[in-house]
């Protein structure tokens, strides 16, 4: 069923080689292979081959916000984007703070099969910052929740962190903190500085991100616990973690591919779709947190993937919420700001875009290295491809993309999850070629796993 | 100028021309019993206040009245605001109904840019070209304000250029010291802003001014000085200790006002907090160009409607 022939892809960007997958698992790889009877091929056409993309921060808005996402819309945005798995946020309605919510959100995620989804749980019931959560129920739960996270409020109190800090390290689960001193930003609507000055927007200091970022390690350091510090966005908070991380604390962080590339000027004619939290800050910031990316400080690129249907954007910029879609233009904002400019090599793009996010969140079949005996999932990625942003034409409900109209480097040609083909895109001179090469077997492998999980509801997406 | 939604909108020249048609129809007007200009007959000016205002809005409905156009003023109380109908559909609605000229007043930074983007993107659907006038959005700018301040320092002072302004409280929160600091600095002035700290701006150091935490150093080398409002809110928000230290820091006590030199000019963008920022006696003075601000507000916002539905005049 999850037979396939890769032929003539470039494994980390290395020399071509093709692959032979059986039952999901990669059998043989070298050159002038050929397929196994009944399997689907697929000629890469000399693209760069990559280990699955791993999301650590994806809201998929299932339940209750649907009518900017769901799990079938984000799932089938995420395969698009190269992705293998994604970890869906709690902040749906129902929050995701008990057993039966992400047990729901995982089974969800495995109906639609593009893509699998680990439910993040709330680390606070409802959110609210006040009363623990039933963390160990759900990483004991089907959806065996390894990450847990308040997003999009921070845990505050410092107590409640620290006891949840204690209790996650002996569940070996790791606390994802959206750091931000709400002190210090109330009624904040974009980064504290000249920008938001001219523009009367009240600012969000980046203090109020170094301050909790200081606090949650020093709380971490001596629980011994692994903490995960969401969205980093200000050059200093990267002084405070390289400093932690000096010291031996388990603290692991994450960027979003917005805080790479856009910045704060973008705000002047007040289009929401720039806003965003944390907020686009300096120019400055986005260099730091290249750099940092580039020498590991921050550990992996999330995407912050946040949909929001048109009439939450649509209005003034303080009505509007904050977030905007990612999953789709990920790996090309990472290639334009990081590949290109020579930070990251192609190694670099596996490590902090799959292979670190399944090390911190312990998933046993991602990240893994391209070889004999290990699961085929993969990111097949056009590095000549040049592809314009259009919203519209995204697979998430919404459109709220602050990318529009902007070219962007690389594409994903195909993912490719436990040896099921789970997206492929029709742009791109890389795919025409494999597909007028192996269009049989494409057509093959969709009628094959017609009874497969993916295929059955939702199909093989196509951008 | 389809649209004035910032100061930054205006350059020198067209700002100059502005002021010069509103000193044109002050003349004009002037000695009239019959205060009737036909210039914009048949034209419909809607104000739209999401926020509570007496001169701002009267101000635009008088000037649009003496230039003998239709006004009609929209509120957000009594109206499908307060049923929940979001910016785009009201403003949308309006256009719809004809409305050469919206006046917004918001409580958001950026409201009347947004407005002005939809009605630029879907005056095809509404089936009319609406200028958008803002009127007062959030902290960031209330431009008229800042041309009537700008006239009247021309009146007072025969000029701008060259003249040192000092703005003096709350420039943090307040769009009057934004479209002022930026409009004085296009036509020459030197603007000095007088603050605690806690109510600066960050990045001022950027603008087109000088910062000096001295106002008594400062009096004696101003043309004209600005008092802001400092908003009740602002009390509880630990900006600073309480009114009365900050009336001693910042308010324009009688002794203060003593240090100006004696062809200075008092402002004030309304409402006062009598005792607190201005002393009463101040404010009623000779060198108090409060109700002469008030004034000009309706020939600035004259001219403004003219240049923005009529084009600016030859």
């Amino acid at each position: 069923m999850s037979d396939l022939l890769i032929s003539n892809a470039r494994p980390y960007g290395g020399d071509a080689v093709d692959l032979v997958v059986r039952d999901g698992v990669v059998t043989d790889i070298g050159t002038g292979l050929s397929a196994p009877d009944g399997a689907q091929t697929l000629d890469a056409a000399g693209c760069v081959l990559l280990p699955g993309f791993v999301d650590l921060h994806t809201h998929l808005r299932e339940p209750g916000g649907e009518e900017s996402e769901d799990i079938g819309t984000g799932s089938a945005a995420a395969a698009l984007g190269g992705f293998t798995a994604v970890f869906a946020m709690p902040n749906t309605d129902p929050v995701a703070d008990t057993a039966v919510v992400v047990e729901h959100v995982h089974r969800r995620g495995a109906e639609v099969g593009l893509v699998d989804v680990h439910p993040v749980g709330a680390v606070t019931v409802g959110l609210e910052g006040g009363k623990m959560a039933e963390l160990g129920t759900m990483a004991r739960s089907r959806a065996q929740v390894r990450m847990f996270s308040d997003d999009g409020r921070c845990v505050h109190d410092p107590l409640i962190m620290r006891r949840a800090l204690e209790y996650a390290s002996a569940l070996g689960v790791v606390i994802a903190q959206h750091a931000e001193d709400h002190r210090l930003t109330e009624g904040a609507q974009a980064h504290e500085g000249v920008v938001a000055s001219r523009l009367g927007l009240a600012g969000w200091p980046a203090t109020a991100e170094e301050t909790i970022v200081a606090r949650d390690c020093a709380l971490a350091r001596e629980a011994k616990a692994a903490l995960h510090v969401c969205h980093v966005s200000s050059a200093r908070t990267i002084e405070v973690l390289r400093a932690a991380k000096a010291a031996g604390v388990r603290v692991s962080a994450e960027v979003t591919p917005h805080h790479l590339l856009l910045t704060d000027s973008a705000l002047t004619g007040y289009d929401p779709v720039n806003k965003v939290n944390p907020p686009l800050r300096t120019a400055a910031d986005t260099r730091a947190m290249r750099a940092a990316l580039a020498d590991g400080v921050i550990d992996v690129v999330a995407t912050d993937h946040a949909p929001h249907a048109a009439q939450y954007k649509d209005t003034e910029w303080a009505a509007a919420k904050p977030g905007m879609l990612g999953l789709q233009t990920a790996l090309s904002v990472l290639v334009h700001t990081m590949v290109e400019p020579g930070l990251l090599d192609w190694r670099g793009v596996a490590r902090v875009l799959s292979e670190r996010p399944a090390e911190i969140t312990g998933l046993p079949d991602q990240g893994r290295p391209i070889a004999v005996g290990e699961p085929a999932t993969f990111a097949l990625v056009d590095p000549d491809g040049v592809w314009t942003v259009r919203g519209a034409k995204l697979a998430s409900r919404a459109s709220n993309t602050p990318y529009e109209g902007m070219r962007l480097p690389a594409t994903v040609v195909a993912t490719v999850l436990r040896g099921r083909v789970t997206a492929r895109s029709d742009s791109g001179a890389g795919i025409g070629t494999a597909r007028s090469d192996s269009g049989a077997g494409i057509g093959t492998a969709r009628s094959d796993s017609g009874a497969g999980i993916g295929t059955a509801r939702d199909g093989e997406v196509r951008s | 100028v389809k649209h004035l939604l910032s100061v930054t909108d205006l350059d020198a020249a067209v700002a100059t021309g502005l002021l010069d048609t509103s000193d044109r129809l002050k003349q004009a007007l002037l000695g009239r019993e019959v205060r009737k200009l036909p210039t914009l007959r048949g034209r419909t000016i809607i104000t739209m206040f999401y926020e509570d205002s007496t001169r701002t809005r009267v101000s635009f409905e008088i000037a649009g009245k003496w230039m003998s156009a239709d006004t009609v003023n929209v509120s957000a109380k009594g109206s499908s605001v307060s049923k929940g109908e979001s910016l785009r559909d009201t403003s949308l609605t309006l256009s719809a109904m004809g409305a050469d000229c919206v006046v917004v007043r918001h409580p958001a930074s950026g409201a009347a840019h947004r407005i002005a983007g939809w009605a630029d993107r879907d005056h095809g659907s509404t089936g009319t070209h609406t200028s958008i006038v803002n009127a007062g959005d959030g902290t960031h700018e209330h431009p008229t304000q800042a041309l009537l301040d700008a006239a009247t320092l021309r009146d007072r002072l025969g000029g701008v250029a060259g003249r040192r302004i000092g703005i003096v409280g709350d420039v943090l929160h307040s769009r009057v010291a934004r479209s002022n600091v930026f409009l004085l600095a296009t036509l020459g002035a030197e603007v000095v802003v007088v603050a605690p700290p806690t109510l600066l701006p960050v990045g001022i150091d950027q603008w087109p001014c000088r910062v000096s935490p001295e106002l008594d150093a400062e009096l004696p080398a101003l043309d004209a000085v600005m008092m802001l409002r400092v908003q009740a809110e602002r009390m509880h928000g630990s900006f600073f200790p309480s009114a009365r230290e900050y009336a001693l820091g910042y308010g324009l006590s009688e002794p203060r006002a003593a240090q100006l030199p004696e062809h200075a000019v008092v402002l004030h963008p309304g409402p006062m907090v009598r005792g607190m920022e201005i002393a009463p006696k101040v404010a009623d003075s000779a060198s108090s160009a409060i109700l002469a601000q008030v004034a000009n507000g309706v020939h600035v916002r004259m001219a403004v409607l003219y240049h923005l539905l009529a084009g600016a005049p030859e």
